[in-house]
This record gives C-alpha cells, sequence and structure tokens, in this order.
C-alpha cells in the first residue's frame, strides 16, 4: 500500500506536503478503498467465470426415463441409462430376496435392508444405478454371464468391490451401498426414473 | 537498463528476500512495472493505453478459456453450442458477450495507442524496436480477432472466411493452392474451422509473448513522453509505482465502465445481425462487411478497381496489406529529429488529415459499393498511401520546427504558467494544486 | 542509417505506384458515374424502415411483460409453428416466461409436433410426446421437406430472428402488419410503385409487403384477422395486438437472457462508478503537488 512519503518524489522535500494536510494519513483511505473496490470487483467477476463450470440448463433439465420391465424375468437384470449414467434393474429370485434379507443390516458397512432399497410389494425390484460407490466404474453382474462377484449380486473389477443381491457393499473399498434413483411404478410393467 | 537514480529493490521479509535469491521475480516485475521504472512526469491520458491493451488482452484470454471448454468446433454443432453458452451455460451469455465485445475494445484501445504513437514520434530513434514489435503485435492481434469471428459460423463467419482467405488467390500461380491449403478444402468447412480454433486459442499467447518483447525493449531508453524531449536527470521522472499505476488503476475503471456499457446494454450493436443466421455456404448475405476494426483497410481493398500491370484484384490486396507493413517502414520514413508533433506544426496538420482519412475509410468500408462511395475510397486510399511514402518523408525533411523545451520539467513548469523556464526546481514557492 | 536501408527512394515510389493506381481507378469511377449513372430501383426507393413499437423490453431498463410473452407463444403456437421451427429453444424454457413446471409438462405432451425417436421395440423412425427437457420440435423433418412443402421457399427457425434482423423486434412487428395491395401502393414522396417500376409486379406466388427487403416474399400473410387467436387475458386480439406480441415474445426467444443482464449491468455500472470515484481520488491523492 502506498503511503504518503512514496508520494513524494525523488529528491523532494517532504515536508511541505505534511503542511498541507492536517491529518496526511486520511487520505491514504482512498488508496486503501480503491484497491480493496478492485479486489471485491475481482473477486465478483471471478463468480460467474467459476460458476459458468458447473452442470448447464439443459444438462440440469430434469429428465425422466421411462422402462418397461415386462421382459425381465427373476434372475434377469438390464442395464439401461439414466442422465448419462449406467442404470441396473434386477427381477429378484425369491432365493436372492431370501438372501439378502438373511444378513442383519447393522452388520453392515452401510446399514440398510432391502426393504428399504425397493417399493413396498415390489421387493423383487431392484433398481440402482449402475456406479461403484468407490470411484464410479460400472460394476459387474447385470449382464447376462458376468461375474456376479462373492454374495451374488455386483462386483467391481477395478478394485475388488462385491455388492450383495440387495446391491450392498460387503466387501472392498467402497464405502457406500449402489444408489438408489428416484423411482415410481406408473403401471406393473413400467418405471419412470427421476 | 534504466537510469541510474532508479530506486532498487530491497526486498523486507526475510522470505522476500529467500525467494529474490533464488528466483528474482519479484524484482523483475518491480523494475518493470512497480517503483523501480522512473517514467516522465509528464504523460498524458493517452499514456494509459498500453496498459489498458494489456488488460484487454487479459480479459480475452480469461473469458476465452472459459469460453472453449463450452464451444463445439465441429461445423455442424459449432453455432448451436454457441447459442448454448448463451441460454444454458452458466452466465455464459456474459462471457460472451464480453468476449465479442471485448475484441471491439482490445481494437479500439489498440488503435489509440499506435495514434499516440504517430503523434508523439514513439516510433522515432532509440524506440524503433518498440515499434517494430508493436506493429507485429497488431498484425497478430488481426489475424487473432479474425479467426475468432470465424468461430460462431454464423452467415458473417463464413463469408468472411471465404473472403479473407480469397485475398491469396489473388497472387499470380500459386494463389488458389495457397488458398485451398488455409482453408483444408474448396471453401470453408470442418477442416478450416478447426484450425481457425486452434490457431486462435494459441495466438493470445503468442501476443503476450511478443508483448513482454515489446516492454522490454521500451524499457531499454525508457518511456517517451509528450514533449519528445528525452529525459535528462531524476526531477524529470516519478517511479511507476505510485504514480502511474493509480493513474492507470483510473483510466482502467473508465474503461470497464465503458466495456459494461457494451457488454450489458449493447452487446449486440458493434456486432452484426446477420451472424445469428447460422452459416450458409449456398447463399451470401445481400451486404457483408467485416467487423468494424477492419473496414478503414477493407475499403483500401474495394478502391483498386483498375487491371494495369497486374489484375485489380491483386493491386487490391497488396494495397490492403502493404497499407499495414508500411508502417514497418516508418521510423526511416520520418527523418525529423522532433518527436512529438506538438512541436511540428506542419506535420501536425497531416497527422490530423490522416485521422480524417482513416475515418472516411472506414465509413467506405462499411457502406455500399455505390459510385460515389467508391469514388471516396479511391481518393482516400490515395492519400493513406500519399500521407506516409510520400509527405512524411518530404515534410520531415523540409519542416522547421518549434523550439523545444529544454526539459520535461522545464515543460512542465512552462505549463503550470507559475515558475520561469529557468527556475526548474520541482516546487516554487508556493504549493499549487496538481492538475 | 538511411541510406544504408535505402528505404525512402522506394518508399516515394510504392506511395506513387498505390496512390496512382487509387486516383486512376477514381478518375474511371467518375466516367462510369457519368456515362451511365445509377438507376434508381424498387427496392431502394420504396422500401420501408421498420415502424417504431414502444415495446416493454427496450431501454436499459427494459423487461419484458410476461402476460405479453404468454399471448405472443399463443401466436406462436396458433398461427406460426405450422411452418417454423424454434430449433434453440426448449418447452423448459417457458419457465422463463411464467409458465409453471406442471404447465410447460402440460404443453410439451400436448404439443401437435412430437420429437423425433427411434421406436424402442423395433428401432424403426418414429417420435414420441415431448418432455420439458426437449427442444421445440421442427414441423419439417429437414430442409427438403420443408421446400417441398412451401413452394420452394424454407420458412427460417424463429428462434434467432429478432437478433438476426437490424431492428429485430420492430421488423417483425412491421412485417407481420405490413403486407398491402401493391396495386396504388405509394411511397412518402408520392411515387406510385407499378407506375414507376412496372417490372417489379410482384411474381405469382408472392406477396407484395415494403418492409420485406426485396418488397416480395413467400409467406402468405399469417395474420389476417382480428380475433384470430382467441387471448384470455381480455387483451382485445387485433391484427396489430398478435403481430406486437409475437414479436414480443421471439424478442424473448432470441435474447432470453435480457432482463438478468439488464439488472447485473445497473450493478456492473454502479460498482464502476464508486470505484472510479475511488480510484480518481487515489490518482489525485498520489500525484498531490507534483507538477505534471
Amino acid at each position: 500500500m502506498a503511503t504518503l512519503d512514496d508520494a513524494v518524489p525523488p529528491g523532494a522535500d517532504p515536508q511541505p506536503y505534511h503542511e498541507q494536510v492536517a491529518d496526511p494519513r486520511r487520505r491514504d483511505y482512498l488508496q486503501i478503498g480503491a484497491v480493496a473496490f478492485a479486489g471485491v470487483g475481482a473477486g465478483v467477476i471471478a463468480l460467474p467465470l467459476i460458476n459458468s463450470m458447473s452442470p448447464s440448463a439443459d444438462v440440469l433439465a430434469a429428465s425422466t426415463t421411462e422402462i418397461d420391465i415386462s421382459a425381465i424375468q427373476p434372475g434377469q437384470a438390464i442395464k439401461t441409462s439414466f442422465r448419462k449414467q449406467p442404470l441396473f434393474v434386477r427381477n429378484l429370485t425369491p432365493a436372492e430376496i431370501a438372501s439378502a434379507d438373511g444378513v442383519a443390516a447393522s452388520s453392515l458397512r452401510d446399514p440398510q435392508s432391502l426393504d428399504e432399497r425397493t417399493k413396498p410389494g415390489k421387493k423383487n425390484w431392484l433398481i440402482t444405478l449402475g456406479v461403484c460407490t468407490h470411484l464410479g466404474c460400472v460394476p459387474l453382474g447385470a449382464g447376462e454371464g458376468e461375474n456376479k462377484g462373492p454374495f451374488g449380486g455386483y462386483f467391481c473389477p477395478c478394485h475388488g468391490s462385491a455388492y450383495d443381491t440387495a446391491g450392498r457393499i460387503r466387501q472392498g473399498p467402497a464405502p457406500t451401498n449402489l444408489a438408489v434413483p428416484d423411482y415410481v411404478f406408473t403401471s406393473d410393467t413400467v418405471v419412470t426414473v427421476g | 537498463m534504466s537510469f541510474p537514480w532508479a530506486k532498487h529493490y530491497e526486498p523486507k521479509h526475510p522470505l522476500m528476500k529467500w525467494v529474490d535469491d533464488r528466483l528474482p521475480l519479484p524484482r523483475f516485475v518491480y523494475n518493470a512495472v512497480g517503483a523501480g521504472y522512473p517514467v516522465p512526469r509528464n504523460l498524458n491520458y493517452f499514456w494509459n493505453f498500453g496498459v489498458l491493451a494489456g488488460a484487454s488482452l487479459m480479459i480475452q484470454i480469461v473469458t476465452g478459456i472459459v469460453l472453449a471448454m463450452h464451444y463445439s468446433t465441429d461445423a455442424n454443432t459449432a453455432f448451436l453450442s454457441v447459442e448454448g453458452i448463451m441460454r444454458d451455460v452458466n452466465a455464459g451469455w456474459f462471457l460472451r458477450y464480453a468476449h465479442a465485445n471485448g475484441a471491439s475494445m482490445f481494437l479500439a484501445v489498440v488503435y489509440i495507442h499506435i495514434g499516440r504513437g504517430l503523434y508523439y514520434g514513439s516510433y522515432k530513434p532509440p524506440r524503433e524496436m518498440v515499434w517494430l514489435l508493436g506493429v507485429v503485435i497488431f498484425l497478430l492481434i488481426m489475424a487473432t480477432a479474425f479467426m475468432g469471428y470465424v468461430l460462431p459460423w454464423g452467415q458473417m463467419s463464413f463469408w468472411g472466411a471465404q473472403v479473407i482467405t480469397g485475398f491469396f488467390s489473388a497472387l499470380p500461380l500459386v494463389g488458389e493452392s495457397i488458398r485451398v491449403w488455409l482453408l483444408g478444402g474448396y471453401a470453408p468447412d470442418a477442416a478450416a474451422l478447426n484450425r481457425f480454433f486452434s490457431l486462435h486459442y494459441l495466438m493470445p499467447f503468442v501476443i503476450a509473448g511478443v508483448i513482454i518483447l515489446h516492454i522490454w525493449a521500451l524499457h531499454i531508453p525508457g518511456s517517451n513522453n509528450p514533449t519528445g524531449v528525452e529525459v535528462k536527470d531524476e526531477q524529470d521522472t516519478v517511479p511507476f509505482h505510485p504514480y502511474y499505476t493509480a493513474k492507470d488503476g483510473f483510466g482502467l475503471g473508465v474503461f470497464l465502465l465503458i466495456f459494461a456499457g457494451f457488454i450489458f446494454f449493447q452487446p449486440n450493436l458493434l456486432g452484426h445481425p446477420d451472424n445469428y443466421i447460422p452459416a450458409n455456404p449456398l447463399s451470401t448475405p445481400a451486404h457483408i462487411v467485416p467487423e468494424w476494426y477492419f473496414l478503414p483497410f477493407y475499403a483500401i481493398l474495394k478502391s483498386f478497381t483498375i487491371d494495369f500491370i497486374m489484375p485489380a484484384k491483386l493491386w487490391g490486396v497488396l494495397a490492403m496489406f502493404g497499407s499495414i507493413l508500411l508502417l514497418f517502414f516508418l521510423p526511416w520514413l520520418d527523418t525529423s529529429p522532433v518527436r512529438s508533433a506538438n512541436y511540428r506544426p506542419v506535420y501536425r496538420w497531416f497527422l490530423v488529415a490522416l485521422l480524417v482519412d482513416v475515418l472516411v475509410l472506414g465509413y467506405v468500408g462499411g457502406a455500399e459499393p455505390r459510385a460515389g462511395v467508391i469514388l471516396l475510397g479511391q481518393l482516400a486510399s490515395a492519400y493513406y498511401f500519399l500521407h506516409f511514402l510520400v509527405i512524411l518523408p518530404i515534410v520531415s525533411a523540409m519542416e522547421r520546427p518549434r523550439p523545444l523545451p529544454n526539459s520535461i520539467t522545464e515543460a512542465v513548469l512552462h505549463k503550470e504558467g507559475g515558475t520561469s523556464p529557468a527556475q526548474t526546481a520541482m516546487h516554487g514557492g508556493a504549493l499549487a494544486p496538481a492538475e | 542509417m538511411l541510406s544504408f536501408l535505402g528505404v525512402r527512394p522506394i518508399a516515394f515510389a510504392a506511395g506513387l505506384a498505390f496512390a496512382l493506381m487509387a486516383l486512376i481507378g477514381g478518375f474511371s469511377t467518375i466516367g462510369a458515374m457519368v456515362s451511365e449513372p445509377e438507376k434508381p430501383t424498387a427496392e431502394h426507393e420504396f422500401h420501408l424502415a421498420p415502424r417504431e413499437a414502444d415495446f416493454s423490453f427496450n431501454g436499459v431498463t427494459g423487461t419484458f411483460d410476461e402476460r405479453q410473452m404468454q399471448r405472443g407463444f399463443q401466436v406462436f403456437k396458433e398461427v406460426c409453428s405450422a411452418c417454423h421451427s424454434l430449433k434453440l429453444v426448449a418447452f423448459r424454457d417457458l419457465q422463463g416466461i411464467g409458465y409453471s413446471e406442471a404447465e410447460v409438462k402440460a404443453i410439451a405432451s400436448q404439443w401437435a409436433i412430437e420429437t423425433p425417436a427411434p421406436n424402442p421395440e423395433t428401432g424403426e423412425l418414429a417420435t414420441r410426446k415431448n418432455l420439458p427437457s426437449d427442444r421445440f420440435p421442427a414441423p419439417f423433418a429437414n430442409e427438403i421437406a420443408a421446400r417441398a412443402a412451401n413452394n420452394n421457399a424454407v420458412p427460417p427457425d424463429l428462434s434467432l430472428m429478432a437478433k438476426a434482423r437490424h431492428h429485430g423486434p420492430e421488423y417483425i412487428y412491421s412485417l407481420l402488419t405490413g403486407y398491402r395491395n401493391q396495386v396504388g401502393f405509394k411511397n412518402k414522396d408520392g411515387q406510385e410503385l407499378l407506375r414507376e417500376f412496372p417490372e417489379a409486379k410482384t411474381p405469382a406466388g408472392l406477396h407484395f409487403n415494403p418492409y420485406f427487403p426485396t418488397l416480395n416474399l413467400a409467406m402468405t400473410p399469417p395474420l389476417t384477422s382480428n380475433g384470430q387467436v382467441q387471448y384470455t387475458d381480455g387483451t382485445a386480439p387485433t391484427v396489430d395486438n398478435m403481430a406486437r406480441d409475437v414479436a414480443a415474445f421471439l424478442t424473448w426467444t432470441a435474447e432470453p437472457k435480457l432482463q438478468v443482464r439488464h439488472q447485473a449491468g445497473w450493478a456492473a455500472a454502479i460498482f464502476l462508478l464508486i470505484f472510479c470515484g475511488l480510484a480518481w481520488g487515489a490518482y489525485q491523492n498520489v500525484w498531490r503537488g507534483v507538477k505534471h
């Protein structure tokens, strides 16, 4: 910050300046104010620059995806896409439901029961995002013949996270269960996600 | 590289001293635009425009980098992506209008900066290299601005690319091949758009590099001043900081105020409506014009209509490029020992005529090609070349300049009217307020 | 240095050459002006500049009038959208002119033209109902179809029309209300078009409109009678009002951020004015007592 002494040209006698103003320091507030204002302005102008990198309106535009589930047999799963992310829709067999219910939720890393992860009366329909909660790979297990991992659900080949038949994390580095998106059954055979 | 009385950088904080011993970057900045650079004390507001040009480049680079994150370089989607920026990207409209109008502000500032150099003889020895680098920067800016205007891929973008690459087809024998090579095709299309984007992104950094050379070259002799008289001793100068940083801060505020006026209230005033129509290779707009800052040169291009030895088209293209390239020779065309036109009574009026001439050329460049307008352009073009290549050398050899002040300080005190020129002390008895 | 470079003789030669070529060109221009003076054209003598229209968004404090936007949207929907696309605008954008999310959803799903999408079962070309995230579907599948259906003239996309013409909003308003009977049409000097330029008679299939640059355009007069669109907000649906409203709506489609731009502009201007004041004070303070 410039002080009054800086304002005296080199070689000039500073004395006359100090005689001119009663309180010479007071005027320095102008410099401080101008620089502070410039700083605030630069900060404010940085906001739109930074914010422009957030998702744009067309990306945010909440699109919904309708899925026809009538062709999915028990024990099968399909892989579809929802807002540019993979989505797993799985028709659980009674055995798979029993296997999921056979585990005490409290013993899990991310305690949730199968009922909490499905809709009432539609317990066999497990709908999750196909995004491993560790670092975002697509787990195996939805496609025909893919490795379902040691717990019969999904298995992420990137870093070895294993999910059970309710899509819950059971082994490996992933911190949480596979995410369940918002969805409703518009009819017995059609699900609207989003 | 500076005057002997320049202040020396003395880091006070141990950390700054530690840095200075290892990488003297703060010292470099201090000597370049800090208190270590003594500057004539009598600079007027025209000396603000160098800093403003630098600020303009920074604004263009920052907004351009963010815009490039959202722009699509595909001939099918370029126009849509620009509209996506305008509609869907957060604050995208602001960024795009700032970048588009920023180009106009940049060119306006650069023109005033060049005009300042012309009037005050800043191109004369020992500052020839500063001027030559400045002309290089000007050419790079023009190329960058042209390629940027192509990117939205509207009608004016497309036909601007078509016409400007068409310049090269005027060259005999190889012209058409060069044009096809420049475009990567027979007409502007995907290949041209991609390379224009690539170069448009690269060039600003090249410009920044040449600007560093420009400032470096300036710091060898130090800044010129409105009297054109060289600095003689310490009392002729003040340190750049805080004197000119304070003045430039105020200038920047006024610049930004005008800039904001364009962005927020007249963002399309300097643009052309046809560029909101997607590029259509099958239909040329009724009246194509370049951006305003190219209009004088465009008028020169249009003014050569007679085949003589060479075809008219080649004359026009050579004249247009020549009208800019002749600036390189200015330091050797003007032989007057006096720099500032304030002390050159004859040359000064020719400079005023040149200003009017360039404004007329600008009008002609944008007007519809009716016979009267073409004639006006031809007269103005003739004066443009006569001014630089004939009148300037003759006038500079024959003119009797007015007496120069002995020093900058004497000129300052004489202007203030309080003290006799002989008394070159900085402060007389009474303290008159500055300004 | 100078003799070493030898700049001046070359400069003289080049300067005289360029100046002479320009001047010789000037003489030939004068010759052409004398021997074949430019003839006035019908477009030049009879084209009309757009009429003034007092829009709410004009000026530095201009804002969009939501009700006018909705009326204009209604005119677009019932009249223009049969032939003109609005490709850059999405249904969701309508929330910007006061429609609720549910209304937007209804407008999208009930829109007469559906969005092209492959049949999810067979992959064959098909359409589906519009979603709010869709952009307005075009009435014609491609340019060839548009040409074929419109007497070889492609109806332009209207998204940016208000910015793609000089004085766009006024131009749209004037054009829509500007159809005239060519017979007996006079300009303000009292000249009659067909008497001065008999060859300028509107060709078959085109329509005379002095606000159009070439005076004749392919679009049939779209707004022909008062009450063509049933307004629900009490505004009289005169041709003039309908034209004005749709011109206002198309200004919004072209520049949807106009309002927020004006607001941000005032904030920026006030901030910068204060900054200029402070910077001026600081500048004066630093230079106090230093003559320059």
